[in-house]
């Protein structure tokens, strides 16, 4: 158990403690995107929003963690080789992938922080409905490690990797209903929303922060389509990743 | 003593391109084993297959007697893997890398610390211990890498290509720490170049177009082969008749390929006819090109990578 405990303290060395640590510029850069969003939302709506865009920032602080780890993991192996040198040591596969994927949340943790405490001093709701938001929070980060892990297996460039990396983050947090209540999309594009993982994120903190109202048949479906999107990303990631190749 | 098994080691990529046929040899696992051959040879895709990081498509090997395939966990406890073209992590220090890569090899943090230490001193690096590996020349990255396999303690190693891209200097520095490494440690190492592998080698294995061609130490290979010793002579020079092969060097100077016996008779007509000439055993080169028919550098085909 202290080995694997040692191996985890590895990934998050070098996949956050160390980068942020010897490029603090870094840290800026975490901080930053979500809060720009925040930023632009409550201006526009005149402070209306301000609740949905800080939910809308933390929501897409956890999602950009899994499009972090998809690039982190691309960056390792095939540039630095690095993921070689671990397969041919004792560290096993899942306890890799599970450090790098903490070593994102350590990352994010400069915009975990603010967007929480703004999120104490803004949100007004009950202690049950802030663990509901925690826990569909946690559920999207294990989504997009989920999807990051899976896209990581296909890219074999630094290239392609970022360019996977923005694409995804454009289409499921910047383009989502993720800063801004669904019902301010109109009918057409609003189905298309729902092609999103991050679109039941957003309804489901919103509805618990009381931003919109839920019935109990679209909460359980925003649930279980969460669930069923990381399941299917895990299994797809699964299936493809090698930890020693064919 | 361990041995490294290679029973009918065969390879074929998705794709259908086949890297490696019928590699079958045993050899000790101590001091250095040199893998030598073109790009493309099949070198990487060896080590790769020994290392646990890649699965052989035919045949089998073991190491001290655990299979590549089947006891690849126990045997990654005893391994370290210096892969081609690894590099030093630019956003670290050496001590931070070295550190993180005990630390996945299961070691405590304050014993990886202090092994990293340890080992960035042993390579000569103590001044940079701390710098980012960023602003470290080629040859202290690799060296960077070297370390890390010091400090890892494993005493089974693989190297592909660990010199490849450095300067003469870097590259001397970086075999000195090899053969100091070799010492209590089996080194599997791949090259391009030939003069060190001769230099530092136990034992030899030429590859080409995915076959293992011969192996064993320099005077086995030699032992192997019809002509032992070589002749250097300007081009002009009045030759008598000898059996052997001719060839024209680079530096514009004959090469004369031939037996011991016959080198003899071409010494005593070339020292009457005063003619300046040089008369050696072969080299590691001089057999490559016996074997595969061409040199090294010559016809470079696709890398190593597959």
């Amino acid at each position: 158990m202290r080995k694997v405990g040692n191996q985890l303290l590895a990934s998050i060395l070098v996949n956050a403690i160390y980068e942020m640590k010897n490029y603090p510029i870094i840290l800026i850069n975490t901080v930053i995107s979500p809060l720009s969003f925040l930023i632009l939302i409550v201006f526009v709506s005149r402070g209306e929003l301000l609740g949905v865009a800080i939910i809308g920032g933390l929501i897409m602080t956890m999602f950009q963690a899994g499009t972090f780890l998809q690039s982190d993991l691309s960056h390792l192996k095939n540039d630095f080789k690095l993921q070689e040198m671990v397969v041919a040591s004792p560290t096993r596969a899942g306890v890799y992938v599970a450090g790098i994927a903490i070593s994102e949340l350590i990352y994010s943790s400069p915009a975990i922080i603010i967007l929480s405490t703004l999120f104490g001093l803004f949100v007004h709701t009950s202690l049950i409905n802030v663990l509901g938001i925690i826990a569909v929070l946690l559920l999207m980060f294990l989504t997009s490690i989920a999807l990051g892990f899976a896209l990581a297996t296909v890219t074999t460039d630094i290239v392609q990797s970022f360019a996977f990396s923005r694409l995804i983050t454009t289409l499921f947090s910047t383009l989502a209903p993720v800063y801004y209540p669904i019902t301010l999309l109109p009918e057409p594009v609003r189905t298309l929303a729902y092609l999103s993982p991050t679109t039941y994120a957003a309804q489901l903190s919103h509805g618990l922060a009381g931003y919109q109202q839920l019935s109990v048949e679209i909460a359980m479906l925003d649930w279980g389509v969460l669930l069923g999107i990381t399941a299917v990303c895990m299994w797809v990631g699964l299936r493809k990743a090698r930890w020693r190749e064919r | 003593m361990g041995e490294l098994v290679c029973d009918g080691l065969g390879k074929v990529y998705s794709g259908g391109k086949r890297a490696l046929s019928s590699v079958s040899f045993r050899i000790p696992t101590s001091g250095v084993f040199a893998l030598i051959g073109r790009n493309g040879a099949g070198k990487t895709t060896l080590t790769r297959i020994l290392s646990t990081l890649l699965e052989p498509s035919e045949g089998g090997a073991s190491i001290d007697g655990l299979d590549v395939m089947a006891d690849a966990n126990r045997l990654r406890e005893r391994m370290a893997v210096v892969p081609q073209e690894a590099r030093a992590i630019a956003w670290m220090s050496p001590v931070q890398m070295i550190t993180a890569y005990l630390l996945w090899r299961g070691l405590d943090y304050r014993e990886a610390k202090r092994r990293a230490l340890y080992s960035v001193e042993k390579v000569g690096m103590s001044e940079h211990a701390n710098k980012l590996n960023r602003n470290l020349s080629g040859g202290m990255k690799r060296k960077v890498l070297v370390a890390m396999v010091i400090a890892s303690g494993a005493d089974l190693i693989f190297l592909d290509e660990p010199t490849t891209g450095l300067d003469p200097i870097s590259r001397k520095e970086l075999w000195e720490l090899l053969i100091d490494l070799s010492k209590d440690r089996f080194l599997f190492i791949t090259t391009h170049y030939l003069e060190e592998a001769e230099r530092v080698a136990d034992r030899i294995g030429i590859l080409d177009d995915g076959r293992l061609l011969v192996l064993g130490s320099m005077e086995e290979l030699r032992a192997k082969l019809p002509h032992q010793y070589s002749i250097r002579v300007s081009a002009g020079a009045d030759l008598p008749s000898f059996e052997g092969e001719k060839r024209l060097g680079r530096d514009g100077q004959l090469q004369v390929l031939t037996s011991q016996e016959e080198a003899m008779h071409i010494s005593r007509s070339l020292l009457e006819s005063k003619e300046k000439f040089s008369l050696n055993p072969i080299t590691l080169d001089d057999i490559f090109y016996q074997m595969v028919g061409r040199t090294i550098s010559s016809g470079v085909e696709e890398e190593d990578g597959e």
